[in-house]
């Protein structure tokens, strides 16, 4: 039991430590090498584009949901017009960033991890690197920019979609008064909550470009690696999304109110 | 000139090269040999800075690879082109786009010289009018010829080929073992190939080379590894098994 929890430890830490290395060579490419600016926009396409129905699916129907049950709750002590602030306030600094990250990390992270593993395991990356190509700033830094570029955008998309939806359920649904309740949506949304909700969601798309590349660089052989890399860029992606949004909740909270 | 000195890998408790010596001289056509599985294509890795080893030295044209960082070693790989034994081309481009992509990624060329060199390369290789197929519209052998016109596009001085006609028919095999006499005779440069298609060594090799049990076992002409009376290396020359071992 010592012996496997000790290799677990060992192999989480050395892990985590190349996965740091691996931001930092993507950080310093960022900066010192020249982008490729066709397939930076390629991947902008992919991650951002094509991610845009179920990002906005599930938006519009995370706003409905939560506006129906916060009216069925405010609704008992007469509250009805302050159900969008609520749907506005958590869409904009919690739902929306991470449930636009997880739906990116389920779609675009395994994506990610499914074609590097495949270059690994064809022995494509190795061409690259023969090629006089770093791996990293060929396949690593598109990726990287284009998911801190698109993820906060999508993001924007699903916050306005919900907020949208729980406004037209409101009012056409649940019979909620239309103008106190979009007065009171603005009174309560303070800028505080936006800034949040970005800031999170640059940093979520940070955390599915390196988790999805590096999963699909470091993964195993043949088809099972692969298989293995895809299921655990998204395990690992959402489970380190879920868990920096706590920290980033509480010292963004804290840091903002000092601004 | 490549040198390789006292060189030791091993893959968790299994000692792949075990003191791997030997130097191969600027212009040389060297083919090392041996059974498979036995670190041939670990070897060449080695050779081009793919793999770093635990104990020993690679020596390219003096400077120590071991020594080097990822982005060092970029500037010495310029003097590579390596064909892989799948070819290994990127499946999401075209041919011209594989075979041009080292000129792209050196940005000193316009795309009219890079579309000349492109044709070129392909000529050379005896593939002309492919380009805008991709890499599963080709079959084995032509995959070769591409990642072979890709490693000589930008006319490196040192090219490494690993299992060049595995899995190839012996008339497919044959023109390969000409392209690869054709280039080295063009453009002067040093090759290494790992193969264990001893018709190959022998049409390819000015030296050749056996790797055995982690170790160059022997270095010779191949008429002299051809006429070995050693028992190792006469039952590999001629295909023959020890009926004490098992092989599968």
């Amino acid at each position: 039991m010592n012996f496997f929890s000790n290799k677990w430890i060992a192999e989480w830490l050395q892990g985590l430590g190349r996965i740091t290395l691996l931001c930092q060579e993507a950080v310093h490419s960022l900066f010192t090498r020249k982008i490729t600016w066709r397939d930076l926009i390629y991947q902008l396409h992919f991650i951002g584009v094509k991610s845009q129905s179920v990002v906005l699916i599930t938006g519009a129907f995370t706003g409905m949901v939560l506006c129906a049950q916060t009216y069925f709750q405010f609704h008992k002590v007469r509250m009805d017009t302050a159900t969008l602030a609520v749907v506005s306030v958590s869409m904009a600094s919690e739902l929306g960033p991470v449930l636009t990250a997880l739906m990116v990390a389920g779609r675009v992270g395994a994506a990610m991890a499914a074609e590097l593993g495949t270059m690994k395991v064809t022995e494509q990356i190795d061409a690259l690197r023969t090629l006089a190509t770093h791996p990293v700033d060929y396949l690593v830094v598109p990726r990287l920019l284009s998911a801190i570029i698109a993820v906060p955008l999508l993001n924007a998309e699903a916050i306005a979609l919900g907020i949208g939806a729980g406004y037209v359920l409101g009012v056409s649904l649940l019979g909620i008064d239309p103008t106190y309740l979009w007065q009171n949506m603005l009174k309560y949304t303070v800028a505080t909550d936006v800034m949040i909700g970005v800031i999170k969601s640059f940093i979520f798309g940070g955390i599915v470009a390196v988790i999805g590349c590096y999963k699909g660089m470091s993964c195993g052989e043949g088809a099972e690696g692969v298989g293995r890399a895809t299921t655990e860029a998204v395990v690992y992606s959402s489970i380190t999304i879920l868990i920096s949004n706590f920290f980033l909740t509480i010292s963004l909270g804290e840091l903002l109110s000092y601004l | 000139m490549i040198e390789v000195r006292d060189l030791k890998k091993s893959f968790g408790p299994q000692r792949v090269l075990d003191g791997v010596s030997f130097r191969i001289e600027t212009g040389e056509s060297v083919v090392i040999i041996g059974r498979s599985g036995c670190g041939k294509s670990i070897l060449l890795k080695h050779l081009i800075g793919l793999l770093t080893s635990e104990e020993g030295e690679v020596l390219v044209d003096g400077e120590n690879l071991g020594r080097m960082n990822e982005r060092q070693l970029l500037r010495v790989r310029h003097k590579f082109g390596m064909l892989f034994q799948g070819a290994a081309l990127f499946d999401s481009m075209t041919v011209a786009e594989n075979v041009g992509f080292a000129l792209r990624r050196l940005g000193k060329l316009t795309e009219a010289e890079i579309a000349k060199k492109i044709g070129e390369a392909l000529d050379m290789v005896e593939l002309p009018g492919v380009e805008e197929k991709k890499p599963s519209e080709l079959s084995g052998g032509m995959r070769k010829r591409v990642g072979l016109a890709r490693a000589i596009v930008y006319q490196p001085e040192i090219v490494l080929y690993d299992e060049p006609t595995t899995g190839l028919d012996p008339i497919v095999a044959d023109s390969i073992d000409q392209l690869i006499l054709r280039v080295c005779e063009r453009l002067k440069v040093t090759t290494v190939v790992v193969t264990h298609d001893m018709r190959s060594a022998r049409r390819i090799g000015q030296r050749i080379m056996m790797l055995h049990r982690g170790k160059i076992y022997v270095t010779g002409t191949p008429d002299e590894i051809f006429r070995s009376q050693d028992p190792v290396v006469n039952r590999f020359v001629n295909g023959i098994s020890d009926p004490k071992e098992l092989y599968f």
